[in-house]
């Protein structure tokens, strides 16, 4: 079966800081993969080039079975046709860390905001749509707010309700608790579990370890921009074969 | 106090005020448009960029008056211009006022909305990019509706000062509020009267313009509104 998301040999550079060393990837339909290791690891700057918001100096990018043409400009590789760039970011759901909604809009037009403009969705439908995922994440009732009135966790469920809304095929996880108070966490850790129990297909960089390990179908271990170690997490987590990988979770499970 | 020669001088003036308001809206209509658009140029291509700063530097440089000077008897003196379309617009001093009035608070105008779009929060365009926007819609949707929100306050002070402006219209023959108030001078050698009078309008005009921008701002950001309270 294709994979849902296909990287092969991703390096990324910046400046003198190679962070990304040769990367490949494959995430097949529904499963749920955590990405750990260390900070600068390379982590999230791997997620944030399989929808391009970084683009790989070298390695290729499938999804859906559709790889992304690049091309050399000025010496530097760059994505040969936007259009197509912009067509599979819109199969994608990308959350962030810092939420990113947009606050001159209420919480329910950032929802249906790219359904309506990208997508070209007839509008009711998106509004009915947009609806039922607010429910889902529990903000029914905030629909008509402004994102300045909303606390981290109710931001972060609208960012998850945001990246639904595109029917995506995948959805991707920049930290999505790392910038929320540590009451806030497990609301929106809840909402993304009842994703992966509803069987899609999500890549998570985290440092939420005993939520990875819980979530998760497979744990990815990168240090030093490359992976140091995969497999199911009830091996990671509990008995890896790397050293280094058995020195991160430990410190971060004693925590 | 002479309050039968008050009244008949207001009501003079007051005939200017269409011609004042006429100029202003127009002018700062066309030159917010063409604003953003030096504003966005500057900000998304590299060779348009130093046209922009240009423009900028020389009509920012250079006095209202001598701009409105130049466009009224200097455009004139070239023949090819004469022979233009554009010419039965040129040769009239209320199209030659308008023009320079508009590409001065244009330049104005695109400063404003530069600081604006610098204020743009870089997450709010990669969520747009993530949610695959190609540029012009990231512009229309997300980049452009909140740095016209944050350069609206500043604007309204640019608009202020556009409506007097108008008044140097005066000087190639336009009839709008300063420049009735000159001829009822010449005519009655009754500077302070008529000059107050016609500052009491301004005073007006002005007053009745910050509410309409603070109205404005209050309606474009229900966000920032529901956020203070």
């Amino acid at each position: 079966m294709t994979p849902t998301i296909a990287l092969s040999g991703i390096h990324k550079r910046f400046g003198a800081n190679e962070v990304l060393k040769g990367v490949s990837l494959e995430a097949r339909e529904g499963e749920v993969i955590s990405i750990i290791g260390a900070s600068g690891s390379g982590k999230s700057t791997l997620l944030r080039c399989i929808p391009l918001l970084e683009t790989p100096e070298a390695g290729s990018i499938a999804i859906g079975g559709e790889t992304v043409r690049m091309r050399s400009k000025g010496g530097r590789a760059a994505p040969a046709d936007a259009h197509q760039v912009n067509r599979l970011r819109a199969s994608l759901g990308f959350v962030f860390q810092n939420f990113n909604l947009w606050a001159h809009m209420t919480v329910l037009q950032n929802v249906i905001e790219a359904p309506v403009h990208v997508q070209k969705r007839p509008r009711a439908e998106a509004i009915a749509e947009a609806e039922a995922l607010l429910e889902k994440v529990g903000l029914a009732e905030k629909r008509d707010a402004y994102p300045a009135q909303l606390s981290g966790g109710q931001q972060q469920r609208t960012a998850i309700a945001r990246a639904l809304a595109m029917r995506p095929r995948a959805l991707l996880f920049d930290e999505p608790t790392s910038a929320l108070d540590p009451e806030l966490v497990g609301e929106v850790l809840r909402v993304i579990r009842d994703l992966a129990a509803e069987g899609r297909t999500m890549l998570i960089v985290t440092h939420e370890m005993a939520f990875a390990a819980d979530v998760s179908t497979r744990a990815i271990f990168l240090h030093d921009g490359q992976i140091e170690e995969q497999g199911p997490p009830a091996r990671i987590f509990n008995a890896p074969t790397s050293d280094r990988t058995r020195a991160f979770i430990a410190r971060h499970l004693n925590r | 106090m002479d309050f039968d020669f008050l009244s008949d001088t207001m009501g003079k003036l007051l005939a200017g005020v269409p011609m004042t308001l006429e100029l202003a809206l127009i002018s700062t209509t066309a030159g917010a448009v063409l604003a953003v658009l030096l504003a966005v140029a500057r900000a998304a291509f590299v060779p348009a960029a130093w046209f922009v700063r240009g423009y900028v530097y020389v009509l920012r440089g250079t006095p209202l008056l001598l701009q409105i000077f130049l466009i009224y008897y200097g455009l004139g003196q070239f023949a090819w211009v004469r022979d233009t379309i554009l010419w039965p617009f040129l040769r009239q001093p209320y199209w030659c006022a308008i023009l320079a009035l508009t590409i001065n608070t244009a330049a104005y105008g695109a400063e404003i909305i530069r600081g604006g779009l610098q204020s743009v929060p870089a997450g709010a365009v990669e969520a747009g990019r993530a949610a695959g926007m190609p540029r012009l819609l990231l512009y229309r949707r997300i980049i452009l509706p909140i740095a016209i929100r944050q350069a609206l306050p500043a604007y309204g002070n640019e608009i202020i000062t556009m409506v007097k402006a108008t008044s140097l219209a005066s000087i190639v023959t336009l009839m709008e509020l300063s420049g009735i108030a000159y001829s009822i001078i010449s005519e009655t050698y009754r500077a302070l009267e008529v000059f107050l009078c016609a500052g009491t309008i301004y005073l007006v005009i002005t007053f009745v313009l910050t509410r309409a921008v603070a109205g404005v701002e209050t309606w474009l950001n229900p966000h920032l509104r529901a956020s203070r309270t």
